[in-house]
């Protein structure tokens, strides 16, 4: 077969009638302040973490919102928790919580709590 | 044998105390490690011994913390206390005399002045009898004022008291009536038989001039010993088991058995002897700034008691360090806090694998910014500022970015991903071959030194900065500033440094003290304890504070920590100063071209 140099990407289509909205939903409830993130990406321009991998606090929330909970949890590992984020979010978004929040979410969902 | 049916209710409820009370001791002394253990049967027999039975006199019977609190109720504790404790030993004492007996049963010098009408056989009677009315008084002012301080506790300077569940109640409004009963019951017993003093026995004759004393003084028995009896019942299940656990806590803690990361024994002797005075909640700012009584150490530490632990409640605080300052048993309230949270924390390994091969660099003196450094860069420029002018060899370990200290990890539970992080700074530090160890940042400064075990010397910037001017690396100019010295709480509580940065401030400018300093100080709202709290909440406490401590119009609010500088800097309209920066600004006669060539100085090593 020859190889043209591109292939067919993976589909990467959400349905958001059908996505998972468990995690995003949980965080919501217990960190209200999420719900007001603009996806400006300064969290994710000051991030410790985000220095040395391509961690992203702004694709995390993303990720959350479409309900790609595999791939936030791979994601949510590298935070180091260190708050930066936190004091540089200009809408107040209390980013440490919804760290700890989504970690419980997936422990939930896990669990089959939620 | 004397007796009476009235004795029963006391004598039953004492039974199922000290039943209760030895079961529960036994449980926890079971549970002890067995290093635990031999350090307790070694300190039964040392002097440790005689350290304690003093603490335990001068904390549990005297009060003295609460004194250092506020004199009007340590008085009332120290009346409640010393003075029962006083009635029970000299009640023995004068019935042992009278009736010669070594043994006798546990109502009779309770209730002696019921059974024991004839005082002319009792040596030295006069005596006893107006010593035990002088303590009863005693014993009584305690209980008025104690009653008086459920209704009115700003008398006592504190604004709120402890809320109460039920079986505090039973034991309180019980504790509130045994003396007042006794008071009664011996004073209509006097006015039937004379035995009282100057105190039961005036009372005794007031009261009988229209009252049939001899026909009621017997209820008056009952009541009091039905008193005892509720309160003997309730103690174990209220906060009154603090009288009996502290007791053992002292002890424990003399024989040298040292709290752990962990929520263990020790920790629940600590849970079992709060006494819920209610100090924690006026000292706490989310109460005094934020209106929060939910989550203060006083009602955590009770459902942490009862197994009724909420994770808003655990995560919901600072951990400043104020109430465990102020606490007059002092349990180590941020110990068990952090440990409770670690039930609710979900602990990964294996995260940081992505974190870059290590870089070190040779030099004397590591310089560590920490993470909210980085976001206050004034800082991290002045202390380069201040080491190239005082040519120090050293390395800006993370200089372009950093790795966390690991410490907000384990402020909430995460101690296994704070290990990772742990570990790869550890190996950069050693590589380097440093001796020294300086960070900007508090709230690192306590995990470099007390987990990390790096066998180097590791200092906050206000420490190595004060040691170079004393080695006069450092020139400085005078300034005639008015500087207000804001204690950082992980500085200041957190490690014990308030003098160095003191110092630093008074070498060359003018130090204005402020009511809120040292072990006082207060919490600038920045906290990276606290995960609840929203934004707002915290700008709130960060203007109480600056309001609290501009109060005398410095020039400048100086602090030794990035993340209180940022919390002040919008609020404040005193300018806010790291003492980097102050000390960076007052260096005399900078020479640029040494600054420049420091970075070419580590290529060229």
């Amino acid at each position: 077969m020859i190889e043209f140099g591109y292939n067919i990407a993976k589909d990467r289509q959400i349905d958001f009638d059908k996505n998972d909205k468990r995690i995003s939903t949980y965080v919501r409830e217990n960190e209200p302040s999420f719900k007001t993130c603009i996806s400006c990406g300064t969290c994710t321009a000051t991030c410790s973490a985000a220095n040395f991998t391509d961690f992203n606090f702004r694709k995390l929330q993303l990720m959350v919102r479409r309900g790609e909970t595999l791939e936030v949890k791979e994601e949510i590992k590298k935070c180091m928790l260190c708050g930066k984020c936190y004091l540089a979010c200009p809408r107040g978004v209390n980013t440490r919580n919804v760290i700890i929040q989504i970690n419980q979410a997936i422990e939930k969902i896990e669990n089959h709590d939620i | 044998m004397i007796f009476d049916p009235f004795v029963l209710p006391f004598t039953i409820g004492l039974l199922i105390l000290f039943f209760i009370v030895f079961y529960k001791f036994g449980g926890w002394i079971r549970k002890f490690s067995s290093e635990d253990k031999s350090n307790l049967k070694k300190a039964l027999f040392s002097k440790n011994l005689f350290v304690a039975c003093k603490e335990i006199f001068y904390e549990s019977l005297l009060h003295r913390k609460i004194f250092r609190v506020n004199p009007k109720l340590g008085y009332m504790h120290m009346s409640l206390a010393f003075g029962w404790f006083l009635l029970i030993v000299v009640g023995n004492i004068e019935t042992r005399i009278h009736s010669g007996r070594e043994i006798n049963g546990p109502f009779y010098p309770i209730f002696f002045k019921f059974f024991e009408h004839n005082r002319s056989t009792i040596p030295f009677s006069n005596f006893f009898v107006f010593l035990m009315d002088l303590l009863l008084l005693f014993v009584m002012t305690g209980v008025v004022l104690a009653i008086f301080k459920r209704f009115y506790s700003k008398f006592f300077g504190m604004k709120s008291t402890t809320k109460l569940k039920i079986g505090d109640k039973f034991a309180l409004y019980s504790l509130w009536f045994i003396f007042p009963l006794r008071y009664l019951a011996e004073s209509l017993s006097s006015a039937v038989y004379n035995t009282g003093g100057f105190f039961t026995g005036t009372t005794g004759d007031i009261l009988g001039s229209f009252l049939p004393a001899a026909d009621i003084y017997y209820y008056f028995w009952w009541a009091y010993s039905l008193a005892l009896g509720v309160f003997f019942v309730s103690l174990p299940f209220s906060r009154y088991m603090h009288i009996p656990t502290e007791v053992v806590l002292i002890f424990i803690r003399n024989a040298g058995v040292v709290a752990s990361k962990q929520y263990n024994t020790l920790s629940e002797i600590e849970v079992n002897a709060c006494p819920r005075c209610g100090i924690c909640i006026d000292k706490c700012q989310l109460n005094t700034s934020l209106d929060n009584k939910k989550i203060q150490p006083a009602y955590f530490l009770r459902d942490v008691r009862f197994n009724q632990v909420k994770e808003e409640i655990a995560t919901d605080c600072m951990l400043c360090g104020r109430c465990e300052e102020y606490c007059p048993v002092g349990i180590k309230l941020n110990n068990i806090r952090v440990a409770k949270r670690k039930d609710f924390a979900v602990d990964y390994i294996d995260n940081y694998k992505y974190l870059p091969p290590d870089e070190v660099a040779k030099a004397d003196v590591i310089y560590f910014a920490g993470c909210m450094t980085h976001l206050t860069p004034s800082i991290k420029h002045s202390m380069t500022k201040i080491l190239d002018t005082a040519k120090v060899s050293y390395w800006f370990m993370d200089e372009d970015g950093s790795v966390c200290c690991g410490r907000p990890l384990m402020m909430n539970g995460k101690d296994k991903m704070a290990a990772e992080l742990i570990e790869n700074n550890k190996r950069k530090i050693l590589a380097s071959g440093a001796k020294i160890f300086v960070t900007s940042c508090p709230i690192c400064l306590k995990v470099f030194g007390e987990e990390y075990n790096l066998g180097i010397r590791v200092m906050h910037h206000s420490q190595y900065l004060l040691q170079l001017v004393k080695e006069n690396k450092l020139k400085l100019n005078l300034t005639d500033n008015n500087i207000v010295y804001h204690d950082p709480c992980e500085l200041g509580r957190g490690a014990g440094i308030y003098e160095e940065p003191r110092e630093l401030i008074k070498r060359f400018n003018n130090l204005v003290s402020n009511e809120f300093e040292k072990e006082n100080a207060l919490c600038c709202g920045g906290s990276l304890g606290n995960t609840k709290m929203s934004h707002d909440q915290r700008n709130i406490i960060a203007k109480d504070v600056v309001l609290q401590l501009t109060s005398d119009n410095p020039d400048i609010l100086a602090t030794a920590c990035p993340l209180c500088k940022k919390s002040f800097t919008y609020k404040s309209s005193v300018k806010v100063m790291d003492i980097a920066e102050i000390v960076a600004n007052s260096i005399s006669q900078t020479e640029p071209e040494k600054i420049i060539s420091r970075k070419e100085a580590l290529m060229n090593a």
